[in-house]
């Protein structure tokens, strides 16, 4: 649902469900559409026998992607002014993702009103994958 | 992507539709007419687009992933092609579908550091820049990759 500069107020906090149970054919989505066909992310004969991890995991961007959907959903895409993230840990197929964005400022600028957020990522075991920062305006 | 060249990244409405599938985000219409609103992590696809991009299969060159053998590259250090470390976008303007946008890269910073789960990390920056057909500055795109020593040691 999007919201309106004069629904927010500092420290609302947005939570949503990214994803349960990760599926593998996610990361070949992502791949596909991406075209990041690294096989770190879709072969997992690779990942065991030569690259030394135990199988395939998720494109940092896809754990961003799906994470941007807490501002997008709540603002538009076409708000977004600022999105950026550090990767923090690896996701793997399996993981439940759970996207938060803080509003840490309200402020207007060039007269329009743009909501500053910090952005957490954390998985089923409470480990954070992504930290970050989104600027989004907020329609009148 | 080398340092001058320019890359022609036309912004499709299917592929962006496809794109916001891909995240998860089925509020997209499926005729893939419209002119869905593009996610802010959609200038990276620019990959699709760039002839020489090194994390696709192309004709006649070596590939990395398996095939009649775990890898079809001998003697590749272990993370090959390295990891995402940091990815940061700022728009000048919405990215809409109808957008042809030419792309250019530079290389930023590189820098070094000591980690504990991969031994010695290699980071480089790059900068990508996205200008519209007026040749207005539509997004800034900066990644950060980061080549580990070994696999990152898991928990």
């Amino acid at each position: 649902m999007r919201l309106k500069a004069s629904q927010i107020s500092v420290g609302d906090t947005f939570e949503d469900i990214l994803v349960e149970d990760l599926k593998r054919t996610q990361l070949v989505m992502y791949s596909g559409t991406s075209g990041d066909y690294n096989p770190l992310h879709t072969d997992d004969i690779y990942c065991r026998e030569a690259a030394g991890y135990p199988g395939v995991f998720a494109h940092g961007m896809l754990t961003m992607g799906m994470t941007g959907r807490v501002v997008t959903d709540r603002f538009g895409a076409e708000n977004v002014k600022k999105y950026g993230v550090r990767f923090t840990n690896q996701v793997w197929p399996g993981d439940d993702l759970k996207g938060k964005a803080v509003v840490d400022a309200i402020r207007q600028e060039n007269g329009e009103t743009l909501i500053d957020m910090t952005i957490t990522t954390t998985n089923q075991k409470g480990d954070v994958v992504l930290s970050g920062y989104a600027t989004a305006r907020a329609e009148k | 992507m080398s340092d001058k060249k320019t890359i022609t990244f036309p912004v499709e409405a299917t592929h962006v539709m496809m794109f916001r599938r891909s995240i998860g985000d089925y509020a997209v219409p499926d005729t893939g007419l419209e002119k869905a609103a593009v996610p802010p992590t959609f200038p990276r696809a620019v990959a699709q687009f760039d002839p020489d991009y090194h994390l696709r299969l192309k004709p006649g060159e070596a590939w990395f992933g398996s095939g009649k053998k775990p890898s079809g590259v001998e003697g590749k250090p272990s993370s090959a092609g390295g990891l995402h470390a940091e990815q940061h976008f700022e728009f000048l303007r919405p990215m809409v579908p109808g957008d042809v946008l030419s792309v250019t890269e530079h290389v930023g910073k590189t820098w070094e550091k000591e980690s504990k789960r991969a031994g010695k990390l290699v980071f480089t920056e790059r900068v990508q820049e996205f200008r519209d057909q007026k040749g207005e500055l539509v997004c800034i795109s900066r990644g950060v990759s980061v080549r580990t020593e070994r696999p990152v040691d898991q928990k």
